[in-house]
């Protein structure tokens, strides 16, 4: 009998149009669909192609924005701030060295508590100076106060971009969201992605009347970035603090009320064979969907191993992953960043540790680097991993120092 | 209401305030009294962008603030960068009928000499260069005085400075100040005035134009500074009107790149009357002031030569 090649019709979510696009463009085209009034971008690679179609499409008449040919990114930062700050929907992109440079104006952005929406599509920071991707520049702004959320595919680029103005203007919210999406991995690959119509998007994430906020206005005059002395700084900073804290709720929500409207819901986490699983792998982004290769295959063999994606990283998810791994034997991360002469070398280790050791979650733990500067990890490098982590599950212990997969030593 | 009026005397000087009193400003500094009047102004259609500096800090301690119109401070390189984006911002909303189409709010955006000639001067080209709707106004007190009085490139030559200081190798600051009108010109902007807050009608004169007029201006305003140029507080207008009759400071208007002097000065006074009146130049030998003297004239024959007419006078006493 001869084999029938099965076609699988996947049926599109009802008024979305399926479309072509390459990361960079998902995140151009969720700017649009999201009506931005200002677009503020310097030239870098590889975010570059966000600029361009953000361009062509004002040139185009598609988009009404003003965009400004900023000089630096650390102009474009301050003029997207400014814009929001005088009431305007502000959208800007960057990579790397570009992120390096807006570094002052991130703790800025958050510390006046504009709704700015940045899509970063990561890369590796100089010297040497390499353009592919991983995520050390986004770790370097993990402090700075921005909602950060990462994108596994092309079709997670749109929604977390559409899904950033709504949290970012929340009233409750009112912070700078970062849409992080892998340089090349995603930025440049074109995948089948669902475009939301542009009156549903901005259903989803309305554009709130003037003045619900206070922006620069003539009749309601307000004095933004003030000098804080000492007592009254400290209080500012503690309310900022909980601000991001608790945006969780809306981070939430929003990822809740997106699916019930679009199909595709959302959460700070998202588990992956985790229900038996007794090694589990946590990493983020791109490298997630690997990650799940991995576990398929592993899975296969009969290996119960599980993963994590974080999604939101900040505010990081403490409670939710503590609760996700409590019943795990051993939890290996694998950051795509370094962090220099810290306790372990991964960023993302360190606060899936600190979130387990202080919720009373006490298992083997290994920190694992890969992929740094764009170097490709293989689906074998992750199952090589998990018997690594197997391994310290049986001596019962953590590994002290990070490993490092996929280097020439 | 902007002033739309020219003004010709003291008495076309707007009565309304919208600097508030009660900032923490030094007695006698001439930012202050730069800032009142170009509040008179602007009036209320008026959006402040401003570069850190002394004016920032001093203006806005949290919960108070001297500022009746909205009013926005985010670093101190980004001024330039921070207007563009509030021009820009007004120029969208406008036309999609979130504000006002028909009424005209300005953006104004303020910078010390550090927040201009230098940290701030690329942003500052990028907004000229862009041609933004944005009037910048340089309150120039020649170091970076809110730190406390360290040199800038726009610290004039012989200036003591606690980092050029004087002792037995360097005797002050070794470089001419930067042109920072020059560099405004090259950037073709319809509108570049210097200004001194000693002849007030002619600067909120220059502040009414700059204003009013499409586009970008620049205007560069001499702002004597006590305690950084070592002069008794009440000196500061009679320090700076000694810069325009020294021929120190000329006090200029380019329009569409056709310059003149405003306010011409037929017999000037030597330099040192300038000099010997700031315990910043107190270290300066005879043959010093006359090597300032020198380089004072031939900036004088360069703006005489410019604008095409004997506008300042040779120094007679």
């Amino acid at each position: 009998m001869a084999a029938r090649a099965e076609v699988v019709r996947e049926r599109p979510p009802r008024g979305q149009e399926r479309v072509s696009a390459t990361g960079n463009y998902a995140a151009a085209y969720a700017a649009r669909d999201a009506d931005v009034d200002v677009v503020a971008v310097y030239p870098i690679t590889p975010q570059v192609q966000i600029a361009e179609k953000l361009a062509e499409m004002i040139a185009n008449g598609e988009l009404d924005a003003e965009m400004i040919h900023v000089e630096s990114e650390h102009s474009a930062m301050s003029a997207v701030i400014a814009a929001a700050a005088t009431g305007a929907r502000a959208f800007t992109a960057t990579s790397s060295q570009g992120l390096e440079l807006m570094h002052e104006m991130l703790w800025i952005a958050a510390g006046l508590r504009q709704p700015v929406v940045m899509a970063v599509a990561t890369r590796a920071l100089s010297a040497p100076i390499n353009i592919w991707n991983d995520y050390t520049d986004v770790m370097s702004a993990r402090d700075t106060g921005w909602i950060i959320i990462f994108s596994e595919n092309v079709q997670e680029v749109y929604d977390n971009v559409v899904q950033a103005f709504r949290i970012a203007e929340h009233p409750d919210v009112l912070l700078p969201v970062m849409v992080a999406l892998d340089g090349y991995i995603l930025s440049h690959t074109v995948e089948p992605m669902y475009r939301i119509p542009q009156d549903e998007v901005l259903s989803y994430a309305p554009k709130r009347p003037r003045g619900y906020r206070p922006v620069l206005d003539p009749d309601r005059p307000v004095t933004m970035g003030v000098l804080a002395a000492p007592n009254w700084y400290y209080e500012i900073k503690r309310q900022q603090a909980e601000a991001l804290r608790e945006s969780k709720k809306v981070v939430r929500e929003a990822g809740r009320e997106f699916g019930k409207r679009f199909g595709r819901y959302y959460d700070l986490l998202e588990p992956f064979m985790l229900d038996d699983a007794e090694y589990v792998m946590v990493s983020m982004g791109a490298t997630a969907s690997l990650v799940k290769a991995a576990v398929k295959r592993l899975r296969r063999e009969g290996v119960k191993v599980g993963a994590v994606k974080v999604r939101v990283y900040r505010p990081f998810p403490a409670d939710e992953l503590a609760e996700m791994l409590q019943h795990a034997k051993a939890v290996g991360v694998l950051d795509r960043a370094i962090a220099f002469g810290g306790p372990t070398e991964g960023p993302l280790f360190a606060d899936v540790a600190v979130s387990l050791a202080t919720r009373g979650v006490h298992v083997p733990m290994v920190s694992f680097v890969h992929g740094l500067g764009g170097r490709d990890i293989f689906v074998r490098d992750v199952v090589e991993m998990f018997r690594i982590l197997a391994d310290y599950a049986r001596k019962g212990r953590s590994a002290t120092t990070t490993i490092f997969f996929g280097v020439r030593e | 209401m902007a002033l739309t009026r020219p003004v010709r005397t003291v008495w076309d000087i707007p009565r309304e305030e919208r600097f508030a009193p009660g900032h923490a400003m030094c007695q006698g500094c001439g930012a202050a009294i730069i800032m009142r009047h170009l509040m008179k102004v602007v009036g209320k259609d008026a959006i402040i962008v401003m570069a850190t500096g002394c004016v920032e800090v001093t203006t806005t301690l949290f919960p108070r603030t001297s500022w009746l119109n909205p009013w926005l401070h985010l670093a101190f390189e980004n001024a330039g960068a921070a207007a563009s984006g509030v021009e820009a911002a007004l120029k969208v909303l406008r036309r999609k009928g979130v504000i006002d189409g028909s009424r005209r709010v300005k953006v104004v955006a303020i910078a010390g000499d550090g927040g201009s000639f230098d940290i701030g001067l690329q942003s500052l080209s990028g907004m000229l260069e862009r041609g933004h709707d944005v009037m910048f106004v340089v309150y120039d007190n020649e170091a970076y005085m809110n730190t406390g009085i360290q040199r800038s490139s726009a610290t004039p030559y012989g200036a003591w400075t606690t980092t050029t200081p004087v002792g037995k190798r360097w005797r002050g600051e070794w470089r001419p100040k930067k042109d920072i009108i020059g560099i405004a010109l090259a950037h073709r902007i319809p509108y570049v005035a210097t200004a001194n807050p000693a002849y007030p009608t002619d600067m909120v004169e220059k502040f009414r134009r700059a204003f009013e007029i499409e586009g970008p201006s620049l205007v560069h305003v001499l702002s004597p500074c006590t305690p950084g140029w070592r002069i008794p507080t009440e000196k500061t207008i009679e320090v700076a009107r000694l810069a325009v009759q020294t021929g120190v400071w000329v006090l200029l208007e380019v329009v569409n790149g056709r310059p003149r002097v405003t306010v011409k000065v037929p017999r000037r006074k030597h330099v040192r009357h300038y000099l010997r009146l700031q315990g910043r130049f107190r270290h300066l030998t005879d043959e010093e002031i006359e090597r300032i003297q020198k380089m004072v004239d031939q900036y004088v024959e360069e703006i005489n030569r410019w604008v095409g007419e004997q506008a300042i006078g040779p120094v007679a006493e």
